[in-house]
């Protein structure tokens, strides 16, 4: 057998590690295993490549490069907070395309007889992935606004930017001959430019709340460019891997258009939050009923069956513990807990379950929206903690409301809805929810955290 | 490695395919660790950067390797490290 055969071979087994790898998260019983097996797969490609037949490394170089990332890596892995964790995908989406368009464009450099368009798509997508992931890091961070920043004119720019760069990436193929280089140098570096504006250009005016569609959408970029950097380079193990997380990436940002029913053109071209939009102040006057923490206890002390819907905000006052900690006094006195789980709850698809797991909330109670929307029919009590908009039922019937359509956990249909907000403020999509003024809601207004212990302490008096 | 194109497609489609199936089996509540793993995959730019860093090859095109280097093992360590720190998390009672 030939030398590179052998190192095919060791790049189909690493393959073969990933599907397997990815395969074992389809439950959180095996997806530990999983993720060891896919960084075993990673291992095999790098000892393959490390042993490419006939190829001189500057081992220096390499070590150093490993070195240097390894520690970074490491650093962010250990440091990130649960609540973080959108930022850091975001920043790894990014490195992920910058790093397959620096492969591109070193092999276009070294072989300027590389097929330019493959070189270009790499470098585009790369970079584009690159300048788009750091304005979504932005934004989750607060360094940047989080509303959507629109001008007159901007998707104009945007797709003259866009069609310039495909002419770019046609043209000099089209019209210059091999002995051209410095033609289809020039070209490159303006495709470089061009992506690097575009991936701004496209992102900015993104408003926070669909920050988590964005997200899935670059993290499908940065694989679609590392299949593209696999074509240049002839390699299958970038090509497989690729396509993998491409697939992924598309899947979750369909799962999250899904969940707030808007189509990806509407998400990067809507513009949604770009300005308050009025509330529905249509003149409709809301009994409201705030009642106390004692009177809440009460209410769940009768109850049998209790559902909690956590929301972002939970998780922005850090009191998924406590709430665990109710849940838990809760079930200790004989009654069934679960938690609804909606699709968009976090800012990342399965955010909010990560952060429910890191407060130490057994996975099997954690269900989703298909799961629990049956269940609420015999539950005695919704508690809704930092929820808003996923739980407006004005979702399913009032075709006037901007969240019509969207799918939501339907909490109306219990016994009773207890709701914790801090204010009568509208939820991201700027809509006053008309379930708080329903019949069987009642409202306890306070710091989720505060309230939460508050609940806690009335609880274990019962 | 010479491979013709047609085959490079091939393999292509047929693992978007693969990645559909296995994909879409994994359950919501994993769809954090799913994101952070594939990071992590596509950080499979690392054999592409390795392959760039030749002793021979000029110096513009080795050290823009290196920087690729940097930050595919970003990605790689930081990305399977953050997995197994979440995945570690889920626990039943």
């Amino acid at each position: 057998m030939e030398a590179i055969q052998i190192t095919n071979i060791l790049y189909l087994i690493s393959a073969v590690a990933f599907i397997l790898g990815i395969k074992r998260l389809s439950h959180p019983k095996t997806a530990r295993s999983g993720n060891i097996l896919s960084s075993l797969g990673m291992l095999i490609a790098i000892i393959a490549t490390l042993t490419y037949p006939g190829k001189e490394f500057d081992f220096t170089l390499i070590l150093t490069g490993v070195g240097i990332g390894a520690v970074i890596g490491a650093i962010f892995a250990t440091r990130v907070q649960m609540t973080e964790m959108p930022q850091m995908v975001a920043i790894f989406n990014g490195l992920g395309g910058a790093a397959s368009a620096f492969v591109a464009s070193s092999e276009f450099l070294s072989s300027p007889n590389s097929p330019f368009i493959i070189v270009c798509l790499s470098v585009f997508i790369g970079s584009l992935t690159f300048t788009g992931s750091f304005v979504a890091f932005g934004k989750l961070q607060g360094f940047i606004s989080g509303r959507a920043v629109t001008f007159k004119g901007q998707q104009a720019i945007n797709a003259v930017i866009a069609l310039l760069s495909i002419s770019l990436i046609l043209a000099p193929g089209l019209f210059f001959d091999s002995s051209m280089y410095s033609g289809y140098l020039n070209a490159f570096f303006v495709i470089i430019v061009l992506a690097l504006i575009l991936g701004v250009g496209l992102t900015i005016p993104i408003g926070g709340a669909d920050m988590p569609v964005v997200i899935s959408l670059l993290n499908s970029y940065s694989g679609i460019a590392a299949a593209a950097t696999g074509f240049l380079i002839s390699n299958n193990a970038l090509i497989i891997s690729g396509s993998l997380v491409g697939a992924s990436g598309l899947i979750l940002t369909n799962i999250m258009c899904k969940g707030m029913n808007r189509s990806l053109v509407n998400v990067i071209f809507g513009a949604v939050g770009a300005e308050p939009e009025g509330g529905s102040s249509d003149g409709k006057e809301m009994n409201i009923k705030s009642y106390s923490t004692t009177e809440a206890a009460m209410i769940l002390d009768a109850a049998e069956k209790i559902i909690i819907v956590p929301g972002y905000g939970l998780a922005v006052a850090q009191a998924q513990h406590v709430a665990r900690e109710v849940a838990e006094s809760l079930e200790a006195m004989g009654k069934k807990v679960l938690y609804a789980i909606h699709p968009v709850a976090g800012r990342m698809p399965g955010h909010m379950n990560v952060l429910l797991a890191e407060a130490n909330v057994s996975y099997d109670v954690l269900k989703d929206l298909d799961e629990i929307n049956p269940e609420f029919e015999d539950c005695d009590v919704a508690l809704i903690l930092g929820a808003n908009d996923v739980v407006n039922p004005a979702a399913r019937h009032d075709q006037s409301s901007p969240i019509y359509g969207m799918p939501i956990l339907n909490v109306d249909k219990s016994r009773t809805v207890i709701i914790n907000k801090r204010s009568m403020n509208p939820g991201f999509a700027g809509v006053q929810n008309e379930l708080f003024g329903y019949d069987n809601s009642i409202m306890v207004f306070g710091d989720a955290k505060d309230m939460l212990n508050d609940l806690l302490k009335e609880v274990k008096e019962l | 490695m010479q491979i013709d194109i047609v085959s490079l497609i091939t393999i292509f489609i047929l693992a978007v395919f693969v990645g559909n199936e296995i994909i879409n089996k994994v359950p919501p509540t994993l769809h954090t660790p799913l994101m952070s793993g594939s990071n992590a995959i596509s950080g499979i730019a690392i054999v592409g950067a390795i392959l760039a860093i030749l002793v021979d090859a000029g110096d513009a095109s080795k050290y823009i390797g290196l920087a690729a280097l940097i930050c595919a093992t970003i990605n790689v360590v930081g990305g399977f490290l953050v997995t197994d720190r979440m995945l570690k998390m889920f626990k039943k009672k």
